[in-house]
């Protein structure tokens, strides 16, 4: 698995990535944080692995780590569809906002995220958020469960197939399901 | 206006003393100031005069910032990493760092627009005097200039008062981009507000240039039946020579269009444009033609359609010589500011020029008298044209499967698409017969052609797509409307009162460039959205194209369903980029006309106004070049939000409230001087969405304002819960933002809304006069 920016002109920066060889790796990074968040763009549902959208891996995945989710985009609907209660919904970009903000006290308002995980934006608008992260709230912690490298974030999965995708959520949801939070 | 040179210019003259030739005078100014409205506080503000009205601005919408790239190399001291708060050898970080991005961006727009300005304004002088009077729309227009008259205090009569409009704007642009300097200014916001500053200079530049042009080339004014226009490459007789116009200016146009009616060859030729040109021709001559929007130039040179490319200045692809060279058809440089690299033919004989382009002996030249281009374009596309009997270099379906084959799957050019289009799978399937998917890909890509930079096969890919789409690329032949030009008093008379109060829900501007995350019908799609809901749509270039190019059950495009009026359900197209200024224009003029409020030198107080009770919204859908940022800073500066697409977020930082902070969304109630709080809005000044659905949320929302009267509000709430339930499958969690007293409440959701505002502690609050000015606090009466 290459850990060269997908998008080839996203010239790695100077502050690159740490590459999540394996799921299980991320799992215990989730399991560490307390307030870890996760915001799902709209390529939720315009991805699809092994005939079940990424929404529904999302879904499961938020079920089993009681990850709270926020949906940005028309997300929420499709979330609500099937059944899943995304804990808040806004635009990327006010999220993004938010997480810059340290004296912002989070979706419950009891504290501000110490991690904050990214999956299924569109790649360039994901890169430039976790630019911004990474340049304004620099010890904020950032992770993406997307298949496509992305060097701003503080972790991140190489470039893999669909399948090694699918695979990697597969992982990390029964991770939860087996040992609980 | 206000002041006037004495400008003598004699071309020859016998004296006794000799023969004078080419002698020009400018004696002194003569003040004669017809204008009886009372100057206001910033007639020709300077970069600082309006910073306290920017900060107000930027205190409310804080930048968020998105670098594009961690390092700076805009010096020798550099490169610099900027990482996470370090600092360069000149001691700027990166906040500082990407505001001074913006602001080169936002002045490299407003200089294209001036000088574009320039050129447009000289030559027409040159050709019909300076004291050729302007006339924008003859009685329906008294406010011929609002942008101008705001900004500068010049109420311009003539084509010569433009001239010094002009030479304002060129003096502020060149302190805007001097800031940018090393070790010039350092503070972020200082950077932005000098970016608000470019977006006014640009607002003026575009109005100086449109207003020129429609009153000296009789071009349609302020008419909302302008003809309608045939669009698409299924809308040319391909039998015909064919000459394609390519970029933004006018000018050279109007000289192939003259020459080509003079010689009575306009029933057998065809002259077709691609971005603003393409506009700006039709407002010319009504049987020009319209291809499509700026990102499309490939496609279409590469299908061979034309026999001769004129290209002008913006926007112009910078390899368009090769690619026109590939398929045989001669170009033509018809501007200064992008000669290409060609020989200068100006003065050479036409016939002379015409035989080296027909015989292939150049592959193109320089023009730069817009006559001569005129003649030559026309005289080469004549003598070419069975020669080239329209080459393309398009390959056949075998070639594309042919081709396919050598294709090894190493994914480059998905990772250059800006899309991320799936090509290798669609290869793939083409490779063993199945053409669909690489058809599907036809209406998404954008025709940047960077995948087959990245192809290690030199496969042509976009060339594949466009042959796989070849079927909808012929069948291509819709109607745009075309550029209307200003808004007239009239229509400003009898919707000011609607639109301030709410009871019209808003103006949405859709304009910018075709820069499209999923191709053009999502315009489409949200105008008519916003038409059919009878908000006011207004559109622009490439935008306006986008909106005209599908049809609706009955088989009409969206500028036969709706009228071409400043109205509620309207949908109008101004015209080319330049004509944006008609939509800056046009909220001012609420303010003037409707408002009564003096216009002279008052920015602060007019964008006020707008900011606080104009429902408008801008949607760049697809914006991607530097004019469309300072278009946006322009909006910006007059509190009006702009939202733009995916692609948009690429500008690097957006302008946002939060909703979230109470504080933020304070305003002083000038009846009381009061402090009042308006709940948010508009939300934002600038904002990225992500889809089509969140775009039409946010448009809804973003049109609410603090001065919305009680129905005004009901209406607007009705339409955002409406979009929200649809788009989002719930109520919207902020309603209780947006209710001031439960006469807010659309009566069929009350059952809905009243729960929620039981639970979130809601309580009401005043309509205030609302302004963010304290010095328009009127004092209290006992
Ligand atoms: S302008 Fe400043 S930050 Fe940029 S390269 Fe020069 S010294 Fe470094
Ligand atoms: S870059 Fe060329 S060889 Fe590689 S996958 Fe794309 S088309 Fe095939
Ligand atoms: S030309 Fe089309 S397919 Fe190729 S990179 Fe550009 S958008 Fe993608």
């Amino acid at each position: 698995m290459s850990c060269e920016p997908w998008q080839c002109a996203e010239i790695a920066a100077t502050k690159k990535a740490n590459p999540i060889q394996k799921p299980e790796i991320a799992v215990a990074m989730i399991k560490k944080a307390s307030r870890p968040l996760l915001i799902v763009g709209s390529n939720a549902t315009q991805r699809w692995m092994e005939g079940k959208q990424l929404i529904d891996y999302i879904i499961d995945f938020a079920n089993a780590s009681k990850v709270p989710v926020v949906a940005t985009a028309h997300m929420v609907g499709e979330f609500l569809k099937r059944g899943y209660q995304p804990a808040a919904f806004m635009t990327a970009m006010d999220i993004g906002q938010r997480v810059v903000d340290p004296t912002w006290q989070g979706i419950d308002g009891k504290g501000h995220p110490d991690l904050v995980m990214f999956v299924g934006l569109p790649y360039y608008m994901e890169a430039l958020i976790l630019s911004g992260l990474k340049h304004f709230a620099p010890d904020q912690k950032t992770m993406t469960l997307d298949n496509l490298y992305h060097p701003h974030a503080s972790w991140s999965f190489p470039n893999a197939t669909l399948e090694e995708w699918a695979n990697n959520l597969k992982v990390m949801t029964s991770k939860f399901n087996e040992g609980g939070q | 206006m206000t002041t006037k040179n004495v400008h003598v210019k004699i071309d020859e003259m016998k004296t006794n003393a000799g023969l004078i030739k080419n002698l020009e005078l400018s004696i002194g100014k003569v003040i004669s100031d017809n204008w009886t409205e009372p100057m206001g506080p910033t007639p020709m503000p300077h970069i600082s005069t309006l910073r306290d009205w920017d900060m107000k601005l930027l205190n409310k919408y804080k930048p968020f910032y998105m670098p594009d790239c961690d390092l700076c190399c805009l010096c020798t001291y550099g490169k610099c990493d900027l990482t996470a708060g370090k600092r360069g050898a000149c001691g700027l970080d990166i906040g500082a760092q990407s505001s001074r991005i913006v602001l080169i961006a936002c002045s490299i727009g407003a200089a294209t627009h001036t000088a574009h300005a320039r050129h447009v304004v000289d030559h027409l002088i040159e050709k019909y005097g300076r004291r050729f009077p302007l006339d924008v729309g003859g009685l329906n227009v008294k406010v011929e200039a609002p942008v101008t008259r705001l900004v500068t205090g010049i109420k311009p009569e003539t084509l010569g008062d433009l001239d010094e409009v002009l030479t304002y704007c060129e003096a502020q642009i060149t302190h805007c981009l001097s800031a940018a300097h090393t070790g010039q200014e350092g503070n972020n916001l200082d950077f932005e507000s000098k970016a608000f500053h470019a977006g006014r200079m640009d607002q003026v530049g575009m109005e100086v240039a449109d207003i020129a042009q429609i009153s000296t080339l009789n071009f349609p004014k302020a008419d909302p039946e302008a003809p309608l226009i045939r669009m698409g490459i299924g809308s040319v007789d391909r039998t015909k020579p064919t000459i394609m116009c390519i970029g933004h200016n006018v000018v050279p146009s109007v000289g192939i269009i003259d020459y080509m009616k003079d010689s009575r060859l306009d029933d057998k030729m065809e002259v077709v444009g691609l971005c603003c040109t393409a506009f700006d021709n039709t407002r010319y001559y009504d049987r020009a033609k319209i291809v499509g929007p700026i990102s499309w130039q490939l496609k279409f040179v590469r299908a061979g359609f034309a026999d001769v490319v004129v290209i002008d200045e913006q926007c112009v692809r910078t390899d368009i010589f090769n690619e026109a060279e590939k398929v045989k058809a001669p170009v033509i440089a018809a501007s200064e500011k992008n000669c290409m690299g060609f020989k200068n033919r100006t003065n050479d004989p036409a016939d002379q020029i015409v035989d080296d382009l027909v015989s292939g002996r150049v592959p193109g030249v320089l023009i730069l008298d817009p006559d001569k281009v005129g003649e030559v374009a026309v005289k080469t596309a004549v003598k070419i044209a069975p020669i080239r009997r329209k080459l393309n270099v398009l390959p056949s379906l075998e070639q594309v499967k042919e081709i396919a084959k050598t294709c090894r799957h190493c994914n480059l050019c998905q990772r250059s698409c800006p899309q991320d289009l799936k090509i290798p799978a669609a290869l793939k399937a083409a490779a063993e017969g199945n053409i669909a998917p690489l058809t599907a890909l036809y209406e998404e890509c954008i025709g940047c052609g960077r995948c087959e930079e990245a192809c290690p096969q030199k496969i042509m890919i976009h060339s594949l797509i466009v042959k796989a789409g070849e079927k909808e690329l012929m069948s291509e032949d819709n109607l745009c409307r075309s550029g209307r030009g200003a808004v007239s008093d009239v229509e400003i008379r009898s919707v000011g009162g609607p639109i301030v109060l709410g009871e019209i829900p808003g103006i949405l501007a859709v304009v910018g460039c075709a820069n499209y995350p999923h191709g053009g019908k999502d315009v489409y799609d949200i105008c008519r959205e916003f038409a059919s809901r009878r908000y006011i749509v207004v559109t622009s270039g490439c935008s306006a194209m986008s909106a005209g190019s599908y049809r609706n059950e009955e088989g009409k495009t969206l500028y036969e369903e709706f009228p071409g009026g400043f109205e509620a359900g309207g949908v109008l197209n101004v015209g080319s980029c330049v004509a944006n200024s008609h939509i800056a224009g046009a909220a001012i003029k609420v303010a003037n006309i409707f408002a009564k409020r003096n216009l002279r030198g008052n920015y602060e107080e007019i964008a006020d106004y707008i900011h606080n009770r104009l429902g408008a919204v801008g949607l760049a859908w697809g914006a991607y070049s530097q004019k469309a940022a300072s278009i946006a800073a322009g909006f910006w500066s007059l509190g009006v939000p702009v939202l733009v697409g995916p692609h948009g977020s690429k500008y690097r930082r957006m302008l946002l409230g939060r909703s979230d902070k109470p504080e933020n969304w304070e305003v002083y109630d000038a009846r009381t001087g009061e402090i009042v709080n308006t709940g948010p809005a508009p939300e934002h000044l600038f904002q990225t969405v992500e889809t089509p659905q969140e775009a039409m949320v946010q448009i809804a929302k973003l049109c609410i304002r603090p001065n919305d009267t009680w129905k005004g509000r009901a209406g607007k709430l009705s339409h955002y819960i409406d979009l929200h339930k649809r788009h989002y499958g719930c109520m919207p969690p902020d309603i209780h933002m947006f209710v001031r007293t439960t006469a807010d409440i659309p009566i069929t959701m009350k059952d809905e809304i009243v729960p929620i505002l039981k639970e979130k502690n809601w309580k009401e609050s005043v309509i205030p006069d609302p302004t963010l000015l304290p010095r328009m606090i009127r004092k209290q009466k006992e």
